[in-house]
């Protein structure tokens, strides 16, 4: 097991040494780094400066050293827009798409797990026919043009709720949260909404493959001939299983809500970092660029880490490294 | 004299078992529909959107019915340079399928290509191609296509090239995977032993055999390219205004949505979702009736 995680921790490095080197290459290497380093309106002065002090006379590699050890500081440079750090700016930033991207989770386990049960024990039933029948829409369904749709009915036509901005926050635990008023959760809503439907469908399909390929083994007729009440049947010993796999396939659709959050936060004006990013790439911000680059990297290395480690963790039939660990 | 043996080629086999479910018949038929109207849309549309002669800017933002200055009536409205919405529909799904249907296939050649290779020589080089295949697909579509266009900047070469970047690890995965499976059988033994050269013995033999899936994974795969691309198109980093997809219609018709011009957002994003819809209704179906292990 020990072995398995660290052969994982090496691999993780490699990966995050790699993305430096495409960052390195995408954002400074390709085209003139002054150009975009420095706003276009900068004078000569600044420029000769600036190649000075990033050491751009200076060959690739060492400058790539250079570029690894400002990254190592946490310095990537400061943003044009907003005159702060840009892995600062980001930082500030991804408590409200972290907020959003959990209550989207929470939405589509909250309803995907209990319908996905319900549809996988009754097979062919009406309700069964419906619920799959949407899913497949779910899944087809562009998330853009979902969540102006929301927009136009829950907000301009029945004018039940906000459509953009985070609301009032309030602070829990020291971390401030739209969670904490009305105001804020009903700002939250429709966009977490809009977030979470594509997830949901996904929870319905997992659940039900799940529970229709358990509920046929023996150990479940085994238990029903115990005289198991089927409460506890379901309960306990087919979700058992079922979970297993639901749980590995959460964690990696956790980085994709992250991902998905920039086309639900520019719809809804919702001030996380996926927003920030577009902005950033509208206004060629690219120090805000690179470091959306680095911090999506290492947050997407972090959890797919965390998915294997888990995942062998809960299922002991899985042997890591094929040879036994 | 034959008759006994009753054999019927798996591809007519597979084709009987798909029509016997009426929901697919009539995805597969509407897919069909909007190729049609894709390819043909310059005869078909009423006006054409991009000629600046024939668009009246008197017209803009007209409701769906409203007749326009020339005689015709715009059915689905205009939007707000007094364009036909119906026509400009049929010009952007023709732009959207382009995008998804090229980028698909260019994929698919070479995520067959590498998982061939990896299957068939193995050691280091699949070891090799697995591992970026691995790293490709530990980030998502959306996220990593956002990061090339933001680098690379916009068009259409760079919308298609950014979607084949992050789709051929799929179809790698898939055909490796068949491959490995395929490589081990006799008549690839037979080949080996009459001396036949690894490309051939590859892309001719066991090729083939690795199709089902990659036509499965195909079909889905189209339909979230074009997804894709409109996403891109509708955040402003796609295709340029030049061709406008219909993303950038949906996009366009955003800031009219919220003084209640609805359709100039509304109806491509319905044609959007139908065409995403149906693409997959075909390829869920593809999946039941070309999976082996459901056919006895």
């Amino acid at each position: 097991m020990t072995g398995f995680i660290i052969r994982r921790l090496i691999q993780s490095s490699l990966v995050i040494l790699t993305m430096t080197v495409v960052v390195f290459l995408g954002v400074y290497a390709i085209g003139n780094p002054v150009d975009i380093l420095m706003p276009d309106d900068a004078t000569a002065a600044e420029r000769d400066l600036a190649i000075k002090s990033l050491g751009l006379d200076k060959p690739l590699l060492i400058q790539y050293t250079t570029f690894l050890g400002n990254l190592l500081h946490g310095d990537l440079g400061t943003s044009f827009v907003y005159n702060i750090a840009s892995i600062d700016l980001i930082l500030l930033r991804l408590p409200a798409t972290l907020e959003l991207a959990i209550c989207a989770l929470f939405i589509a386990v909250l309803v995907g797990l209990p319908l996905g049960l319900f549809c996988g024990l009754r097979p062919g039933s009406r309700l069964d026919k419906l619920v799959m029948g949407a899913s497949i829409v779910g899944f087809s369904i562009p998330n853009f043009w979902q969540g102006l749709m929301l927009i136009m009915l829950f907000s301009v036509i029945l004018g039940w709720l906000p459509s953009t901005g985070r609301g009032e926050l309030g602070i829990v635990f020291g971390i401030e949260t739209s969670l904490a008023t009305w105001d804020g959760i009903a700002h939250l809503l429709l966009p977490a909404i809009n977030l979470s439907l594509y997830k949901l469908s996904l929870m319905i399909r997992l659940t039900r493959s799940g529970v229709r390929e358990v509920m046929y083994l023996d150990y479940v007729r085994f238990a029903r001939a115990k005289g198991l009440s089927e409460t506890r049947i379901v309960t306990v010993h087919i979700m058992k299983i079922v979970l297993v796999p639901i749980i590995t396939v959460l964690g990696m659709e956790f980085g994709s809500l992250i991902a998905f959050a920039t086309v639900t936060e520019t719809i809804f004006a919702w001030p996380g970092m996926g927003k920030l990013i577009i902005d950033s790439i509208m206004r060629l911000d690219r120090p805000v660029i690179a470091g959306y680059l680095v911090v999506i990297v290492l947050l997407f290395v972090f959890i797919n880490l965390v998915v294997d480690i888990t995942y062998s963790l809960l299922d002991p039939r899985i042997q890591v490294g094929g040879r036994s660990a | 004299m034959t008759d006994w043996i009753n054999y019927d080629h798996p591809w007519r086999l597979a084709w009987r078992r798909y029509r016997q479910s009426p929901f697919a018949w009539i995805a597969l038929i509407v897919c069909s529909i909007i190729v049609f109207a894709a390819l043909f849309a310059p005869w078909l549309a009423p006006q054409d959107p991009y000629d600046l002669n024939v668009i009246d800017f008197f017209d803009a933002k007209l409701p769906p019915g409203s007749p326009s200055q020339s005689g015709f009536i715009y059915w689905l409205g205009t939007d707000g340079q007094g364009r036909d919405m119906l026509s400009a529909m049929l010009y952007g799904l023709r732009i959207s399928l382009f995008v998804g249907v090229l980028s698909g296939l260019v994929a698919i050649l070479i995520g067959m290509t590498l998982g061939m290779i990896a299957a068939y020589f193995g050691g280091w080089i699949d070891a090799l191609i697995m591992r970026i295949v691995d790293f490709m697909l530990g980030f998502p579509t959306i996220l990593v296509a956002l990061m090339l266009l933001a680098i690379l900047g916009q068009g259409v070469d760079k919308v298609i090239f950014a979607l084949i970047l992050v789709q051929w690890a799929y179809f790698a995965r898939a055909v490796r995977s068949t491959a490995l499976v395929e490589r081990e059988k006799e008549y690839v033994e037979a080949a080996h032993s009459l001396g036949l050269s690894p490309q051939r013995i590859m892309f001719i033999h066991i090729m083939p055999n690795c199709l089902a899936p990659v036509i499965v994974l195909g079909t889905m795969q189209v339909a979230s390219a074009i997804s894709t691309e409109a996403t891109l198109s509708f955040l402003g980093l796609g295709l340029p205004i030049t061709e406008p997809s219909l993303g950038l219609l949906i996009s366009n018709g955003y800031s009219n949505m919220l003084s209640g011009r609805y359709w100039i957002s509304l109806y491509p994003g319905l044609l959007l979702l139908l065409t995403v819809f149906s693409i997959n209704v075909v390829g869920d179906r593809l999946r039941d009736v070309l999976n082996p292990r459901l056919s006895r």
